[in-house]
């Protein structure tokens, strides 16, 4: 038994789970706004990432006007993609609208590929410190930054959803179309703005990975981790993709720390999640918070 | 002209209204063409036999899909894997039991099936998006089993196979291999043009179309649910060990998420719920690429290569062509190349007086 090890990887977990929860918080945005699961989760996460660095290093803006730039960019790509290519499917089965959120997947990858190269990338050094001790675990700064970043969109969330028009609308869409519409809520924008406020939340997580491990295409891998915390959750429920995305992070740590201690498998941090997705999927398919969707004729 | 059919609907028995082939005529055009592709080897180069051959093997897996997604409705993200599946399970059966690669072929097939019906079974209970994402998850799963399992795939290092021998005559060269591939894509296709005609194919349509109607006339959901995930499992069993026969290696990397995301294009851009446009699908998914590499070849040196680095980004483009593709047919086309083919035909019957 290795207990510092154990600590180290709980608040590594704690940490990467909260950048889950944000991916998967954004994911479920989607998904309750118009009903898209979107396949292309973690490409938003690298778009959002190559782009940042690329205002950082190509144009050598200081890292707040280059992130600001981000965000301006994430929000007309989230607009666009929303429009040009998912407003034409609505209406269409659930099975084609996933494989055009999968198409989008695999062509914003691959371009990312073409344009930036499959090497990983470094960001310039943002922080002056690089790690700092806290409780005698060494933990790096952006880490810290991006948990209080985490804790600061879920909150920003939760005020956006109880107190703002907007966020009300998209409730009230979330919850039925027709009345809502009857009500004066422009549908169209609505899925329009959920598309925006998901692309430039998941780019807010991509750069923090960005800065953490270097920009490369694993970071749409990010992506494929959400479906397990957001299965977790409940597919329709926001603080079920909080509490997802810190379970997942956990998991998968702590599958790590049992791997390496005893079984020496290899390999269990990435596959963990999945058994774990499998096994919710057979228990409990609306997960911990999910509405069960009861059908009638 | 191919099916020329009278204007009106003069079928009288459920038998007619069922039969494969509508018209005289349209029985003739099959035997002629088939008959010209056995013909191929002795007119087509090394290169455009390999195309047809992989055109083959997958339009089989891809017609498994189709039962799949488009015949039950069901959706699954993790078709390559058992693609792979069947492919090392071939290839193990030959080297550690000694089977000949010919038995081993269908052999492979009934394993991955197996396999297919145990994934299958918890599936059945779920439908859209919570199987895609049960898929997926099987996708990886599985990935990691090939990776990790030495004693089955050879590791990192893979697995190398061994060419088909019937009565001593080898198909180890494109030319006979070719046979094989046919002879094989003959059998799958008209089993699955057939099984849609017979009670239990009309059963997973009516899954398909209204799954609690379906219920409710008494068709057991969770069987044909299982079932049709066992038929896929098959059809890409088949598939992959033919795969693995054709290549003589099989390498762990290969069957990856993007593979399976590849069948699901070709089943989407043949047309779902069409046997036939599962092979258009998979010839579409063949020749896109290398249609992109013509491209990029036509262009090499040009200044819009030089701005782009076309050259050495060949299959990034490839890549993203695919995914492009996928997205233009569903906004497009969501009926696919089968609906297409049936307007062309539709055109041409009326034709010069068609408007």
């Amino acid at each position: 038994m290795d207990l510092a090890l154990l600590l180290q990887l709980t608040l590594n977990g704690l940490i990467v789970g909260a950048l889950y929860g944000v991916v998967a918080m954004s994911f479920v945005l989607i998904y309750k706004a118009s009903q898209v699961v979107n396949f292309a989760q973690g490409e938003f996460l690298l778009v959002g990432a190559w782009v940042c660095w690329w205002f950082l290093t190509e144009w050598q803006l200081p890292f707040y006007a280059g992130f600001l730039f981000t965000l301006v960019f994430m929000t007309l790509f989230g607009l666009v993609l929303q429009v040009v290519v998912l407003r034409p499917l609505i209406g269409e089965p659930v099975i084609s609208v996933i494989m055009a959120t999968i198409g989008l997947g695999i062509f914003f990858q691959a371009l990312m590929k073409w344009i930036f190269g499959v090497f990983a990338k470094p960001f310039p050094p943002i922080f002056e410190t690089e790690r700092v001790s806290l409780l005698g675990l060494e933990v790096q700064t952006v880490y810290l930054v991006s948990l209080g970043i985490s804790l600061l969109i879920m909150a920003a969330f939760g005020w956006f959803f109880t107190a703002s028009k907007h966020g009300l609308a998209m409730r009230a869409t979330a919850f039925d179309q027709q009345v809502a519409q009857s009500l004066g809520v422009s549908v169209p924008k609505v899925f329009a703005m959920s598309w925006a406020i998901s692309a430039v939340v998941s780019s807010v997580a991509g750069v923090v990975v960005g800065v953490v491990n270097g920009v490369s295409s694993a970071l749409s891998f990010y992506g494929i981790k959400v479906f397990p915390a957001v299965i977790l959750g409940g597919l329709d429920s926001i603080i079920g993709a909080v509490l997802g995305g810190v379970i997942v992070g956990l998991l998968e740590n702590w599958a790590h720390y049992i791997d390496s201690e005893w079984l020496n498998w290899g390999n269990m941090f990435q596959i963990a999640p999945f058994y774990a997705l499998v096994i919710i999927l057979l228990i409990k398919p609306y997960g911990l918070f999910g509405t069960k969707n009861i059908e009638r004729v | 002209m191919v099916a020329m059919t009278p204007a009106g609907d003069y079928r009288t028995s459920y038998r007619a209204d069922t039969t494969i082939f509508p018209t005289r005529n349209s029985r003739i055009a099959l035997f002629i063409g088939l008959a010209l592709l056995c013909c191929a080897p002795l007119l087509l180069g090394r290169y455009e036999l390999s195309l047809l051959i992989n055109i083959g093997f997958l339009g089989i897996a891809a017609l498994g899909l189709n039962i799949l997604v488009g015949f039950t409705g069901q959706i699954s993200i993790g078709h390559a894997a058992f693609f792979g599946l069947g492919a090392f399970t071939s290839a193990w059966l030959h080297e550690h039991l000694g089977i000949p690669v010919m038995l081993c072929i269908p052999l492979a097939g009934i394993v991955t099936a197996l396999i297919g019906l145990v994934f299958g079974a918890p599936a059945a209970r779920l439908k859209g998006l919570y199987l895609a994402i049960a898929t997926l998850a099987a996708q990886f799963i599985l990935e990691d089993f090939f990776a990790r399992a030495r004693w089955f795939t050879g590791g990192v290092a893979g697995r190398m196979t061994e060419s088909p021998v019937l009565f001593g005559f080898a198909f180890d060269r494109d030319e006979t291999f070719f046979y094989l591939t046919l002879a094989w894509v003959v059998i799958m296709f008209v089993a699955a043009a057939n099984l849609m005609r017979s009670r239990d194919g009309r059963a997973l349509v009516a899954v398909r179309d209204h799954y609690l109607s379906a219920e409710m006339m008494g068709i057991n959901l969770a069987y044909y649910r299982t079932l049709s995930f066992g038929i896929a499992s098959l059809y890409a069993g088949i598939g992959g060990a033919l795969y693995a026969h054709y290549l003589l290696f099989v390498s762990v990397e290969a069957f990856n998420i993007l593979f399976s995301i590849q069948f699901l294009g070709m089943v989407i851009i043949g047309g779902l719920g069409s046997v036939m446009g599962s092979l258009m699908g998979a010839a579409f998914m063949v020749m896109l690429p290398e249609v992109t590499q013509w491209g990029a070849e036509a262009l090499a040196g040009s200044a819009i290569d030089q701005a782009l680095r076309l050259g050495a980004s060949i299959s990034f483009l490839r890549e993203m062509v695919v995914g492009a593709a996928i997205i233009l047919f569903l906004i497009f086309e969501p009926d696919g190349l089968a609906r297409r083919w049936r307007l062309i035909k539709a055109y041409w019957k009326l034709y010069p007086y068609s408007h």
